[in-house]
């Protein structure tokens, strides 16, 4: 019986986060929502829209990161492509947003966005059928990074590409998305865009209100996101995909059909990066072919390394971190944040492998000088 | 014409009148041991690069049996153990568990679900999990994707892992991470691993390398229990552990069976006296692995 | 009067603009309206001018020094005075006289005239010729070839020219030439005639085909003689055909035209025969239009070779994921940039001086990187691959801040410039061809290094089996620093190459990055011959597919067919066998 109970405080010991990282960030959204409704501009406590808005974008980025963490830090399948799930889930949003304009577009044109009139075509191409709806177009959110996740990911781990070639065919799948969607014949604006939304289930987009609620859903978003991969990562599902990360091969002699697991587990984390996508978009009012640059898909691998791989909160906290450096830096010394990110990059690998996470719990083990090992036995 | 002869061939093969076709068999039928002999490896051929590390290779095993292979490096033994797990292609060949599972055209982790364990050479364990959790993860469960996702452990799977945790050693350390433990600690680990797993063939590579005398009897006491059982093929070195646990064994040479019989009849074969001896007066007293023979 | 040359002066700039144009919106077009407004600037700076000396000099009626020497042959003064004088409906006559009466020495004459450059003083009736100094009209002798200083735009009168008088001229030159010693200018003379055949031409050419030494001359002459036969409707229609049967063998597009206008003609025997010809040569044409694909394809072949064949060393021998390779390339093109602007007078040879520097520089930037941070992360290589693209973001940070985010160009030494031209539908440019030898000779020096010298021998080694090199007394360390220099310092050649095909800039390396970690891939790991193959056949597959489908869907498509492949076959295309390579 004692195995038992040793066995269950074991498995709590590994979730200890979620609990009050949740709790943190619902407050935190809470309260600056409520101050950005309820108080008055010239407060000091105010949070201004302008804060709102940059705080979603950064929960967004924390839940791409997320994902990144999930696939990179957990199973270690280092992707560089995920800012093509993210691309992909904000164009899906993006092409609803595109719908409900209507006909308030320059060329006013109910049937058409602007962009399709400009280019002379006459009718709606097949892929932008339904994509006014809006259950329809969440689906897609959804449906599209995961089905190019799963199809990438079924090919790739079926024929056991792994470690490098893997990160370098995954860069090439964003960098022929990029090429793709820059083109103006493939019905996704081109080189633009899509952009110049107007509302989003008919509330504003410009609204202070509406801001607001795309930031609490954010913020709501995440920290489901982040309970659910916590809950699937404690399950026997996440340590048969730990030791997929420290020996694949092993896994597959005790019987598990590793090419499945890391499937799924993709799929998982293309979704959860299409859902960050879908978010962002309205917030920042754009989505263009920039999103599938794959400079940007490493740079959320450094938001996560920066944070701590392998921990779901350094991840948030990395992404977090390093997108804060980023507004100041490029506020202030525009052309010194490429030597920073760059500086960060080596830094990070060659002497905070763990990351900030990792650092801490290095600092914490140091204070207690007697670790574990008796207290567990 | 040889396309024609081989085409007639695989015409053939697929009227048998005396088995269904692949797709109407049962996809998990239990392993026919009708015949007494688990495990028949016929004409096994591979080569690497024109180096022969098989060549027609023939070993039965009965069913409860424990069989040694030994041999000198580059006999083929581990190269054998990946063509039956599943971990390398061979060329030509046949590799049957039982009467009716064909081995080669199964992956790795089918083969593995099929009940054939198997222990490396050098440990292999999850070091970023706990003892506990890499016990788990070897349990003969469900091993699909959903059914692990939705899993929990049962009272007696739990008991289970207790009890291989006893048998090995180190109930005491159930909760630290493998990765910490020491070398004999990892190979005992490694075959409890084995032993959750409830396997019907057990393959074990090199188990005593790096164990004290007294651990090295243990694992042999562990080993001569499990067979009748199970069925246990062990390659090692150690000759005297050999001696200590083997009824029959079976020498390879250079990717083919040179001899088989028990440790005495295997001593005085002429075979194994020429090739070893002789390699070894050739090789001017530099000593390979296999020695002391 | 004066407006005359002012209109024609602005009329040769546009031309020269527009041409100029087209040259940079294939190299450089960011610079185009910039560019496009200095051409303005230009061309009003020159009217300026024109209008101030006009004013300076009008007063001015000085006789100019050297006139004495620019004379005409005496037998032909009076001619020559004739063409000062009579209208210019009435200069055919007195041209043709000069053509009978002369030889190339009166080619100057003709080409000026031609060109409308030809002004006779209105003082002596001296024959001189219109040039540009400095952005000023200048004059100078026909017959000197020499400045005549102080010589107002009133003092001078234009003879003008016609369109007749024009073709007469272009073809009276051609007819000169044809007289020419040299075999490349009556080769050339031929070739320009084939449009245009008169009575007076056929009759030159049957004149000089008889007495002609030069095959190949002989050859053009009798394929304009043949132009001729089969166009003369009065003519026997078997000596046509036969005629046009000799015609279906050339690949000129005159010929072409001229075939096809035979289509149109009533003659059902002429029009068969044409026809059969038109598409035998249609054959051919396509024929070598698949010469000229595959011939851009080697290009391509040889560009991604140059990119990726570091990329071979650094990640297919030594293991290390190198994201900074394409700053490698980066960095070689701007040095070859550097290398010119030190020595602006002798780009010719700025070649063969950038050459080795471009190495050295990328081989020393490899050494530093390696020994300050990739030799820290050994067999961590998800880990080499995050800190290599951190260099590659700080150096080309570096670049954008040293030599500003703009393009920059890079001249192509003369010796490099212009083109191969085979026959008529095909000419390859001989800077891809200069690049498609050079990678192959970069490509067989690495090769050599590697297999003979004992630098090579140790690189394999350590990268067979490093704990059993260093054993063996191999420096690791140094090793790998070397291997490391190697593969960038080749790097850096390939951008010296690169330099002279594309605009230099800190996006350069980025370009090629991906596509040569594909080539390297796809050739298989470790295998420089792969690479070969790789690179080439890549090249190729992208530019046979681009007429079909358009650049970008073409490097799609050959990106897809790379993950799919990979998928297929996981280690390349020659894959290394054995236990040793898992």
């Amino acid at each position: 019986m004692s195995s038992i109970t040793q066995y269950f405080s074991a498995g709590r010991t590994s979730g200890k986060h979620t609990l009050p990282f949740v709790i943190i960030l619902l407050a935190v959204t809470a309260l600056a929502c409520l101050s950005n409704l309820y108080l008055a501009s010239d407060s000091a406590l105010h949070v201004s829209t302008y804060s709102i808005t940059l705080l979603g974008k950064y929960l967004c980025y924390a839940m791409l990161a997320l994902a990144v963490d999930i696939i990179w830090g957990y199973c270690g399948i280092l992707s560089l492509g995920h800012g093509a799930f993210f691309a992909l889930g904000g164009y899906a949003m993006g092409m609803y947003l595109m719908r409900q304009i209507g006909d308030r577009g320059a060329y006013g044109n109910p049937d058409l966005p602007d962009f399709m009139v400009f280019l002379g075509w006459q009718q709606l191409p097949w892929f932008w059928h339904g994509m006014d709806q809006f259950w329809f177009a969440m689906i897609m959110v959804v449906l599209v990074p995961g089905l190019l996740a799963f199809i990438f990911g079924w090919l790739a781990f079926r024929s056991r590409v792994t470690g490098v070639y893997l990160s370098i065919m995954t860069q090439a799948l964003t960098y022929a998305l990029l090429l793709a969607f820059f083109r103006n014949e493939m019905g996704f604006g081109g080189n633009n865009g899509l952009t110049d939304f107007k509302d989003i289930v008919g509330f504003s987009l410009q609204a202070d209100t509406t801001r607001v609620s795309l930031f609490a859903i954010t913020a709501l978003m995440l920290a489901l996101v982040f309970v659910i991969s916590r809950k699937i990562l404690s399950s026997r599902f996440g340590k048969v995909v730990l030791a997929i990360r420290d020996s694949e091969s092993r896994a597959r002699f005790i019987g598990y059909r590793t090419d499945r697991y890391k499937v799924w587990l993709f799929v998982f984390s293309a979704v959860i990066a299409g859902i960050a996508g879908a978010l962002y978009v309205p917030q920042v009012g754009i989505i263009n072919p920039g999103e599938f640059s794959p400079i940007n898909s490493i740079e959320m691998v450094i938001w996560v390394a920066v944070g701590g791989r392998g921990t779901l909160i350094g991840a948030v906290i990395g992404a977090l971190l390093v997108n804060y450096a980023k507004t100041r830096f490029t506020a202030i010394l525009p052309e010194a944040w490429l030597f920073a990110l760059g500086g960060l990059f080596v830094l990070v690998t060659l002497y905070l492998p763990k990351g900030i996470v990792g650092l801490y719990t290095q600092l914490m083990e140091k204070r207690r000088p007697q670790p574990t090992k008796e207290s567990n036995a | 014409m040889s396309a024609l002869h081989h085409s007639l061939n695989s015409l053939r093969e697929t009227f048998r009148p005396d088995q269904v076709w692949p797709f109407l068999a049962p996809a998990n039928a239990k392993v026919n041991v009708d015949k007494n002999v688990i495990l028949y490896v016929e004409d096994l051929n591979l080569s690497f690069d024109g180096f022969k590390a098989l060549n027609h290779l023939n070993l039965y095993i009965n069913d409860g049996e424990l069989r040694c292979l030994i041999g000198a490096n580059g006999a083929g033994k581990t190269t054998l153990m990946d063509v039956i797990t599943g971990k390398t292609q061979c060329d030509s060949g046949s590799v049957f568990f039982g009467q009716n599972q064909n081995l080669l055209n199964k992956d790795e982790a089918e083969i593995a679900q099929l009940g054939i364990g198997r222990k490396f050479q050098k440990p292999t364990v999850f070091e970023e999990q706990t003892v506990f959790d890499n016990l788990e993860l070897s349990l003969k469960t469900d091993k699909g994707v959903l059914p692990t996702l939705f899993s929990r452990l049962t009272p007696t799977q739990i008991d289970r892992i207790d009890n291989v945790l006893h048998i090995i050693g180190l109930a005491k350390h159930r909760f630290m991470l493998a990765g910490a433990l020491s070398h004999g600690q990892k190979q005992w680990l490694e075959i409890g691993m084995l032993l959750v797993s409830d396997p019907r063939l057990l393959l074990i590579d090199e188990p005593v390398a790096g164990m004290t005398p007294q651990e090295t009897e243990r694992t042999a006491e562990l080993l001569t229990s499990l067979a009748g059982e199970r069925t246990v093929i062990v390659v090692e070195h150690d000759m005297e552990f050999v001696r200590s646990i083997a009824k029959t064994v079976t020498v390879l040479h250079q990717g083919s069976v040179l001899a088989e019989g028990t440790m005495d009849q295997i001593q005085s074969n002429k075979d194994v006296i020429e090739v070893y001896l002789g390699e070894q007066e050739a090789t001017d007293g530099v000593i390979t692995e296999g020695v002391t023979l | 009067m004066q407006r005359v040359p002012f209109s024609t002066r602005t009329f040769l700039l546009k031309l020269r603009k527009n041409k100029e144009q087209a040259h940079q919106q294939e190299t450089l077009p960011l610079l185009i309206p910039w560019s496009m407004t200095l051409r303005h600037f230009i061309a009003l700076c020159c009217c300026l001018f024109g209008l101030l000396s006009l004013q300076a000099y009008s007063a001015e009626s000085s006789t100019p020094a050297s006139l004495s020497v620019n004379q005409p042959p005496a037998a032909l003064a009076p001619l020559m005075l004739k063409l000062t004088q009579v209208k210019y409906s009435k200069l055919l006559p007195v041209l043709k006289a000069i053509e009978a009466n002369s030889d190339e020495s009166m080619l100057p004459l003709f080409r000026t005239m031609m060109n409308g450059d030809l002004y006779f003083i209105k003082a002596n009736k001296q024959l001189v010729q219109r040039i540009e100094v400095e952005n000023q009209d200048a004059y100078r002798g026909i017959f000197s070839q020499q400045l005549i200083a102080n010589l107002s735009e009133q003092a001078v009168s234009k003879i003008k020219v016609n369109n007749r008088l024009r073709g007469y001229l272009r073809n009276a030159i051609a007819r000169i030439q044809l007289t020419s010693h040299s075999a490349e200018v009556r080769r050339g003379a031929v070739q320009a005639l084939l449009s245009s055949l008169d009575e007076d031409t056929v009759a030159t050419l049957e004149r000089l085909y008889s007495s002609e030494s030069n095959t190949k001359v002989k050859e053009e002459m009798g394929l304009a003689l043949a132009i001729n036969t089969a166009l003369q409707t009065e003519l026997p229609n078997s000596t046509r055909i036969a005629a046009i049967e000799r015609l279906s063998g050339s690949l000129e597009t005159t010929v072409r035209n001229k075939l096809n206008q035979l289509t149109y003609q009533d003659n059902p025997d002429i029009k068969a025969a044409a026809q059969a010809a038109l598409t035998k040569i249609t054959q051919r044409v396509e024929r070598f239009g698949f010469l000229n694909q595959l011939f851009f394809g080697l290009s391509l072949g040889s560009v991604l070779l140059l990119a990726s064949i570091g990329l071979a060393i650094t990640f297919g021998v030594m293991g290390v994921i190198n994201m900074a390779h394409g700053e490698m390339i980066m960095l070689g093109a701007y040095t070859t940039y550097v290398v010119q602007l030190m020595m602006p007078n002798y780009i010719d040879y700025s070649i063969w001086v950038a050459i080795p520097a471009a190495f050295l520089v990328s081989a020393l930037v490899g050494i530093l990187i390696e020994r300050l941070v990739i030799r820290h992360l050994h067999g961590r290589p998800l880990e080499t691959l995050l800190a290599t693209f951190g260099i590659s973001l700080i150096l080309q940070q570096l670049v954008r801040t040293i030599f500003s985010p703009l393009n920059r160009q890079v001249s192509t030494p003369s010796w490099m410039s212009g083109s191969w031209e085979i026959n008529p539908v095909l000419s390859l440019t001989m800077n891809r061809l200069y690049i498609l030898a050079f990678s192959l000779l970069v490509f067989f020096a690495l090769v050599m290094v590697l297999k003979k010298t004992s630098l090579g021998l140790n690189v394999r080694a350590v990268s067979q089996n490093r704990n059993m090199a260093k054993t063996m007394g191999v420096k690791t360390n140094w090793i790998d620093a070397m291997t490391f220099g190697l593969g960038s310092g080749i790097a850096g050649i390939a951008g010296v190459a690169l330099s002279q095909l594309t605009n230099v800039g800190p996006n350069l390396g980025q370009d090629y990055i991906i596509n040569s970690f594909m080539v390297v891939v796809f050739g298989g790991v470790g295998n420089l011959l792969g690479t070969l193959v790789a690179a080439f056949s890549l090249g190729i597959a992208t530019k046979f597919l681009e007429p079909m489908t358009g650049a970008v869907l073409s490097t799609i498509l050959v990106l897809v067919f790379i993950i799919l492949f990979i998928q297929k076959r996981p280690k390349g295309l020659f894959p290394q066998k054995g236990r040793a390579a898992e």
